[in-house]
């Protein structure tokens, strides 16, 4: 009935490396969900910018098309810093991993300056339902990147004391598809959000 | 049956005492924390149903204010969605998924640990709100802009922090539980071999996956519109208060599905065992699961017929609704299909099974009827939704997981549950609910508006109501009768055994209640039905005969046993979910619970931080764990 010399042995326990890669991709799946609804809300209000700026007058384009080609180059880096993890080669890849981390704070530091030079022009977050959503949509994806610095810091720590292991704890291709995911989500925000608006 | 030397001391594995629950990652373990909270939340929520019933006995009646009855029902509602019913799945699906499927434990057990003491400390957080001014009262489904207004009285506040705490710990269990169904199975336990509990439960965990995240913006928006200043349902702005609807619906519908198809599992693990028959049509319920899985992203909007749409949205929202009837009436038909011709053990597992059915299909015959634009605008907002939804969600998924507990009782605990308290619980539930919720039709008919807490005398409304509460008092007591048979049977109920009902599937070839470990040895799948086949073959006139040699291993004693590498228990989970909470209780009261956040947060880095570094199991690095992934 059953080709048993297909199935493993019986107390052989998958690879956790491959279990968490599941679980991640269910996450990201569901953050797909969530960034969709809060640019739903943003394509919802984006003309209803009351008495304050809307995107034509406030967006810089020149300067945002730097800072998203600083976190595309992000995630190239991120992809040396796997390649070097499977060569084991520890010391690349902290390199590539600290690299990655600092083009993800320079591009968080270009949304800070990006939204305080806004505010100065007049777009607060209470401005228009426009500034509500476009805040809070760009905001969280900021906050998504954040996060990811912190992992990657923690990893470069982590790997430099002898602590990066595939099978426990954090582990570098999971860290890089949640990087990926999010360089991908910022591809469409800044089409969408900028380029489409403009 | 089977023979086989049982032992017949029963002892709970695991460290005992406060410190081995709140540390403990077995799943059996977790799961039964989630089924005692549930019980204690259901209770909670029941006592609110009470006062309303009482406040609605007769017209205009003074037990309540209009702020508390606000207060109730919002509460009520929130209560049984989100911490009585969802939490009983949960309890179910973390103690049988793996032991179903032939595992050790589900895929992340600390992540495990850590969505149950989420679960926990969120609804005490929102409960909590009861005695810091009042509770929330803007209906569970939180309607903005509503909710947004008066942000100075933090009662939405804690309702919407209250949600987005259970939702991470919904999406935690949910991703955990894929993991799980997708990766852990037993060798030969082929996907089309799973119990359709599993199947159930996999569809029930993509459904929260993919529909937590609009409300989960929704939430976040209405939060920000309270505290931040921001605008999302600021109407006067030119904002759209449809759009809440719509985030919430799109969660909200999914979620009705989230509710009933765990129900719909556990009876089709329960009838084809009282039948002494396979599953009817197994590959149609469980196709027609993921089917409802499906289309039930494809209706919200029949919650908002009355929003003025247009006819185009209407249209295509009513006809969807409709074609979802089709998948749930195969399953309904499946069912009957396999007690048909059926050797039937009317025990009381299998009552509250037939009771499902048939309370289930009143309620959504009265949901077709919702589909019908012209009719639903008639109904909309009066008693006739509040008895439908009661009809699906009391008539399914409580007398579905009550089924459950009935059947599964004995391998959680080695002792059976009272077969005679049980039929008086199972009588007097049928008729209290009925006559709960069946004059709801009538009333609503007539035109009494939900969420109003007193109607006039006079109106033809008096009768119907009184008979309701009656009902309601009835369901108390058949309630109390369940409670003193889950504490009467605890201690001196009879041994169960392994396998008390002569069932089908692998959890019942462990031992009652199962060592932590679960099996001895995993077991090797080799049919749908793989314990009934160890146990019987089939004559020439296709009846079920019993083997000569039962292919059921002996159970081992612990010195019998190899090393089995389990994960350690660990208190990280627990502290993660406690910094959570109390960040939660800051942000209720911005700008000065700032220094709480602070707290919560330096509490939960604590606990991630620990979480990452220890060790899985102590004395072995081999079997890695999960991390927390900053989510």
């Amino acid at each position: 009935m059953t080709d048993l010399a297909e199935v493993a042995a019986p107390e052989a326990h998958p690879p956790m490396a491959h279990v968490r890669k599941v679980a991640m991709w269910v996450f990201l799946g569901s953050e797909c969900i969530f960034f969709g609804s809060l640019l739903s809300t943003f394509l919802l209000y984006r003309t209803k910018t009351l008495d304050g700026p809307g995107a034509e007058e406030i967006f810089n384009i020149p300067f945002t098309s730097a800072s998203s080609f600083i976190l595309l180059m992000s995630s190239l880096t991120m992809v040396l810093a796997h390649h070097a993890h499977e060569r084991r080669d520890s010391r690349a890849t902290r390199i590539w991993l600290i690299g990655t981390a600092l083009l993800g704070a320079t591009f968080l530091a270009g949304q800070v300056f990006e939204f305080t030079e806004f505010v100065q022009e007049g777009l607060k977050i209470s401005t228009s339902p426009f500034a509500s959503s476009f805040y809070v949509l760009t905001g969280f994806h900021g906050a998504h990147v954040a996060v990811g610095v912190l992992m990657l810091t923690a990893m470069a720590f982590m790997s430099a004391s002898g602590r990066l292991n595939d099978s426990e704890g954090m582990n570098v291709e999971l860290v890089g598809l949640y990087w990926h995911f999010v360089d991908v989500v910022w591809i469409v925000l800044f089409t969408v959000v900028y380029l489409l608006q403009v | 049956m089977a023979t086989v030397a049982e032992p017949v001391t029963i002892k709970s594995p695991g460290p005992p005492g406060v410190w081995g629950w709140l540390t403990t990652v077995d799943h059996k373990r977790i799961g039964i924390l989630y089924g005692w909270s549930a019980l204690f939340f259901f209770i909670v929520g029941g006592l609110e149903a009470l006062l309303i019933r009482l406040q609605l006995v007769g017209p205009n009646q003074e037990l309540l204010s209009a702020d508390a009855y606000n207060q109730l029902f919002t509460m009520h509602g929130t209560t049984m969605v989100f911490l009585a019913v969802m939490p009983i799945a949960a309890a179910f699906a973390n103690y049988f998924l793996p032991l179903m499927i032939g595992a050790r434990d589900v895929a992340f057990p600390r992540l495990n640990a850590f969505s149950y003491w989420l679960f926990l400390f969120g609804g005490i957080f929102m409960y909590s709100s009861f005695f810091l001014g009042g509770a929330p009262d803007g209906g569970w489904f939180g309607y903005a802009p509503l909710s947004i207004e008066i942000p100075e009285v933090v009662r939405m506040d804690f309702w919407a922090l209250g949600l987005l705490t259970l939702g991470v710990s919904s999406i935690g269990s949910s991703a955990n539980f894929i993991a799980t169904i997708l990766t852990m199975r037993a060798p030969g336990m082929t996907l089309l071999r799973m119990p359709v509990f599993v199947w159930m439960m996999l569809v029930v965990s993509f459904l929260l996956i993919f529909s937590l995240p609009t409300v989960t913006v929704g939430l976040f928006q209405v939060l920000f519109d309270r505290n931040f200043g921001t605008l999302f349902y600021a109407a006067d702005a030119g904002a759209d208060p449809l759009l809440w609807q719509h985030l919430f619906w799109l969660f909200g519908h999914p979620e009705v599905y989230v509710l009933i198809l765990p129900a719909m599992g556990i009876v089709s693990e329960v009838i084809p065992v009282f039948s002494r028959k396979p599953l009817f049509g197994y590959s149609f319920v469980v196709f027609a699961g993921v089917a409802i899985g499906f289309m039930g992203f494809g209706v919200w909007s029949h919650h908002m017929f009355t929003s003025g749409m247009g006819p185009v949205a209407e249209s295509g929202f009513a006809v969807a609704t409709m074609m979802i009837a089709v998948p749930t009436g195969i399953k309904i038909f499946n069912w009957l299909g396999t007690i048909w011709g059926g050797q039937l053990r009317l025990t009381t597992a299998m009552l509250f099974a037939l009771g499902f059915i048939g309370m289930f299909t009143i309620g959504g015959l009265s949901g077709v009827l919702h589909s019908i634009v012209p009719s639903d605008s008639q109904q909309h907002d009066t008693y006739f939704v509040v008895a439908h939804f009661h009809y699906v969600l009391f008539g399914g998924s409580i007398l579905g997981s009550l089924a459950g507990l009935y059947y599964w009782f004995p391998k959680m605990t080695g002792r059976l549950l009272n077969e005679r308290i049980g039929k008086w619980h199972f009588w007097l539930t049928l008729i209290g609910f009925n006559l709960t919720f069946a004059p709801m039709h009538f009333l609503g008919l007539i035109g009494q508006p939900r969420r109003t807490y007193r109607y006039p005398e006079g109106v033809g409304l008096d009768f119907w109501n009184l008979a309701a509460t009656v009902g309601a008092f009835v369901i108390a007591v058949s309630v109390l009768f369940l409670i003193y048979n889950i504490v009467v049977s605890r201690r001196n109920g009879e041994i169960a055994g392994r396998d008390p009902w002569d069932a089908r599937t692998v959890e019942w070839l462990t031992a009652s209640p199962p060592a932590e470990h679960n099996f001895d040895e995993i077991p090797i799948v080799t049919a749908r039905d793989d314990l009934w086949e160890r146990k019987y073959t089939i004559d020439d006139n296709g009846y079920p005969v019993a083997r000569e040699n039962p292919n059921i291993p002996a159970l081992k004693e612990p010195d019998e046993l190899g090393e089995i590498h389990m994960p350690s228990a660990s208190y990280y989970p627990a502290l993660t979910a406690l910094g959570v909470v109390i960040a939660m209780f800051g942000l209720a009261y911005l700008p000065v619970g700032f220094a709480a956040v602070g707290v919560g947060a330096m509490v939960m880095a604590w606990g991630i931080f620990g979480w990452s570094m220890e060790p899985v199991a102590k004395d072995h690095a081999g079997h890695g764990d999960e991390e927390h992934d900053g989510d």
